[in-house]
């Protein structure tokens, strides 16, 4: 049976070239990027070329990236380093409703220290009101942190206008962007779009699990939440994670190929992806908006079924995608983000996520779009009576 | 002087000419739960069993208070039968008894002697009192009390002498394999693996069937039975688990049969196929973990109904437990925290919104025949995995 991968905002297969670099690191790269001798200089140049690959791509200054441990600990490090640092000038913080669980429980810890929080609420199509987000913005709003590209249902924040109101309306305010979902995806401008910090993560572009960047304008500051030999500058102790960093840059590059080679192809897998939906499977939901969704993620729901059932017999199948909200025994709950964009419980219960990446095929659509329309007609024998 | 473990066992004294038997069993049973241990002795000597050779105590120890069968033990020394020895040994042990209590107060204390070689020179009386002289010399905190000491120093005088202070409580029981074997329906919730513990401890050898219907259940609910079988494995030894594929008969029952009735015509298809598989294991019984009125299919009339389905008695020793009786001894057998892992019966599609509370034997031997029952229970166990553990 041929695998249809299309998980990818889950976690992206990883390249062969990220594997032989993640490997020639380990065996020929051992030493401490922070010794002296040579072997040290050795490690230490294998992460510069790393940070420039990186930096690249979002068109950045390489000495502005800081390697971390993946996404949750750059998100973690923003939000945390700013709140620690800037506390004194201000103790309010705006998000947004639809954040990834690494935004939105660090702002429940910093509530509990006596931070306030503004939740900005969403449309149905998942976008924050920068009108909205403009009133919020205080004297004392010190950050304000809005994903980029939501993780369930692709919704794209406009990220240069939200920046303009934010600096407009208070410019000593640090604007914070989980771009973890978009990075390699869309292009970046984070010094355009007045961003001060930026989360990235690699194993969401080819790269390897547990690594992952954080881009910090220079000027800004932020208090390190890893305290020790004062590695990357004094913002992240630890010593670095070189085969981590050395198959991120490689996965980097990648990715800036595409981008500028084949800037639309995944909007095409997603036109193919909808169009085939409409005509196979009319009672299909898509759950956010069309028109401003990310080109890779697109959430669909099945009223009345179990996302998780879905989920298992396409797996049967050879198709791995993944469910639009939790479903289990104890855990009943509906996924925030679709709860939040006024998604019906009988469809959020039913929604499966499908997500692709640049190694998606069109013929993959097809024949997931195939096997889709015939596992969605028998799991609904035996949907709820 | 040398470090061993003493372990006694109980029940098994009662079986008269069974009692090579039990005892094998047993000490095979030690052995196997030791088996982590390099170059560990298992000696049997009369009414005991003796642990030399190994330097994890404490692991030791762990490891035989899962043994069924060993009511207690006691990490013990063993010198020649030699009086300046044993006297040695006993303050030495006395001392490490006391430094481990602290303190500086006064701690009161008595001798037990028991003399099984009687080509020993001193009666036991003799013994503990010269003993308990000894003691008082070399350790200025002690004081006699015979009637009720804070602690007791025991001597045993057999093939050596062995002297010990603690006992330690066992799990108790019969030792596995002397009372045959039951099929044990797990299902992944708290219950079952503590039924199955239940009757294991009776001696009886364990073989598991669990119903899987993926994909209305995922492959996590399956790894988590594995994981339930194996934390079993450390009581009870190998178990053969026997996963059904379970979605076809529910899918056949949900089209065919009336909604309320689903849940109790379920649970006798499944008692049907767990007792072809005990058949097939050579098991003579089935266990459940279910436990009077706990849900809708526990009632007394659902488990008659329930019951009637098989021939094979069917054991179920947490009937008349409340549930947190039940989750007390999960927790102490170590099953709780897997069975507490949510991705058991995620999908609640077959389970009826208003099931049948007072079922009716006729009613759902009717609703039986509506599917092709014998055809669906072949299939199921001609296709049923078989993992060891």
């Amino acid at each position: 049976m041929k695998l249809i991968y299309l998980d990818n905002a889950a976690t992206t297969p990883v390249l062969n070239e990220v594997v032989e670099a993640v490997a020639d690191c380990l065996r020929n790269y051992f030493g401490n990027p922070s010794s002296l001798h040579r072997l040290g200089i050795k490690s230490e140049k294998l992460i510069k070329e790393a940070a420039e690959s990186l930096a690249a791509v979002l068109h950045v200054a390489a000495d502005e990236l800081i390697f971390t441990s993946g996404g949750t600990e750059a998100n973690n490090m923003a939000i945390l380093g700013t709140a620690l640092a800037r506390q004194r000038a201000g103790r309010h913080l705006i998000t947004t409703a639809i954040e990834h669980p690494s935004v939105l429980r660090v702002f429940e810890h910093l509530e509990a220290q006596s931070f306030e929080v503004t939740y900005l609420p969403v449309d149905k199509s998942g976008l924050v009101s920068s009108d909205r987000l403009e009133k919020e913005i205080r004297p004392d709003t010190i950050l304000v942190s809005i994903m980029h590209v939501n993780n369930e249902i692709g919704s794209i924040q406009p990220i240069e206008e939200l920046g303009r109101i934010i600096k407009g309306a208070n410019p000593n305010t640090v604007f914070h962007v989980d771009a973890i979902q978009s990075f390699g995806k869309l292009e970046l401008y984070p010094r355009k779009w007045s961003v001060d910090l930026m989360s990235l993560s690699g194993h969401k572009i080819h790269g390897p699990k547990g690594i992952g960047a954080l881009y910090i304008r220079k000027g800004v500051r932020l208090q390190p939440i890893l305290f020790g030999g004062g590695q990357q500058r004094g913002y992240r102790s630890g010593t670095e994670n070189l085969a981590g960093i050395a198959g991120l840059g490689v996965a980097a590059k990648f990715i800036r190929h595409e981008l500028e080679n084949r800037p639309v192809y995944l909007y095409e897998l997603k036109n193919r992806l909808l169009s085939g939906l409409k005509d196979a499977l009319p009672q299909a939901v898509i759950n956010g908006s069309l028109e401003s969704g990310a080109p890779h993620i697109v959430n669909i729901g099945f009223p009345g079924l179990k996302g998780e059932v879905v989920l298992h017999a396409l797996e049967d199948e050879g198709v791995f995608v993944s469910t639009g909200s939790a479903c289990s025994s104890r855990d009943r709950t509906v996924s925030h983000v679709l709860k939040a964009i006024g998604v019906d419980d009988r469809v959020a219960g039913g929604s499966i996520r499908v997500s692709t990446s640049y190694l998606t095929t069109m013929d993959e659509i097809d024949a997931f779009i195939r096997i889709l329309a015939s596992v969605v007609s028998r799991v609904e024998k035996y949907s709820r009576r | 002087m040398e470090k061993v473990i003493l372990i006694r066992y109980g029940e098994i004294h009662l079986k008269g000419q069974n009692r090579p038997f039990f005892e094998k069993a047993l000490h095979k049973n030690i052995i196997r739960a030791l088996s982590g241990f390099p170059d560990i002795k298992v000696l049997k000597a009369q009414g005991r069993y003796y642990i030399e050779d190994f330097s994890d105590e404490a692991g030791v120890l762990d490891a035989l208070t899962r043994v069924f069968g060993i009511v207690s033990m006691s990490p013990a020394v063993k010198t020649e039968k030699d009086f300046d020895m044993v006297a040695r040994a006993a303050v030495k042990l006395m001392g490490a008894y006391l430094d481990r209590q602290g303190g500086d107060g006064q701690v009161t204390f008595k001798v037990e002697s028991r003399r099984a070689d009687k080509s020993f020179p001193m009666d036991s009386m003799t013994l503990s009192s010269k003993l308990g002289g000894r003691l008082l010399k070399a350790h200025d905190r002690l004081a006699v009390d015979v009637h009720y000491p804070q602690v007791t120093l025991n001597v045993e005088i057999r093939e050596q002498a062995y002297i010990y202070i603690e006992s330690i409580p066992g799990a108790g029981g019969m030792p596995v394999g002397t009372n045959g074997k039951a099929a044990l329906l797990l299902s992944g919730g708290i219950d079952s693996p503590v039924a199955g513990y239940m009757i294991a401890k009776r001696g009886v050898e364990l073989t598991a069937v669990h119903f899987h219907s993926f994909p209305f259940t995922s492959d996590r609910a399956k790894e988590k039975v594995i994981d339930l079988c194996k934390r079993l494995t450390r009581y009870c030894g190998t178990i053969r688990l026997h996963v059904v594929p379970f979605t076809k008969i529910q899918q056949e029952l949900y089209e065919k049969c009336p909604d309320s009735q689903l849940t109790v015509l379920m649970r006798r298809f499944m008692m049907k196929i767990a007792e072809r598989i005990a058949v097939k294991e050579g098991a003579l019984a089935l266990i459940t973990g279910e436990s009077i009125g706990q849900v809708a299919s526990q009632t007394i009339e659902s488990l008659a109904v329930t019951n009637e389905a098989v021939s094979m008695p069917v054991f179920r020793p947490l009937i008349g437990f409340d549930k947190l009786e039940i989750m007390e001894i999960a927790q102490k057998i170590g099953t709780y925290e897997v069975s507490i892992l949510p991705y058991e019966d995620c999908c609640t599609i077959f389970t009826p919104k208003h099931p049948v509370t007072h079922p009716r034997l006729d009613r759902i031997k009717a609703s039986e025949l509506l599917v092709d029952g014998d055809a669906l229970i072949q299939e199921a166990v001609d296709n049923t995995e078989v993992i060891v553990l």
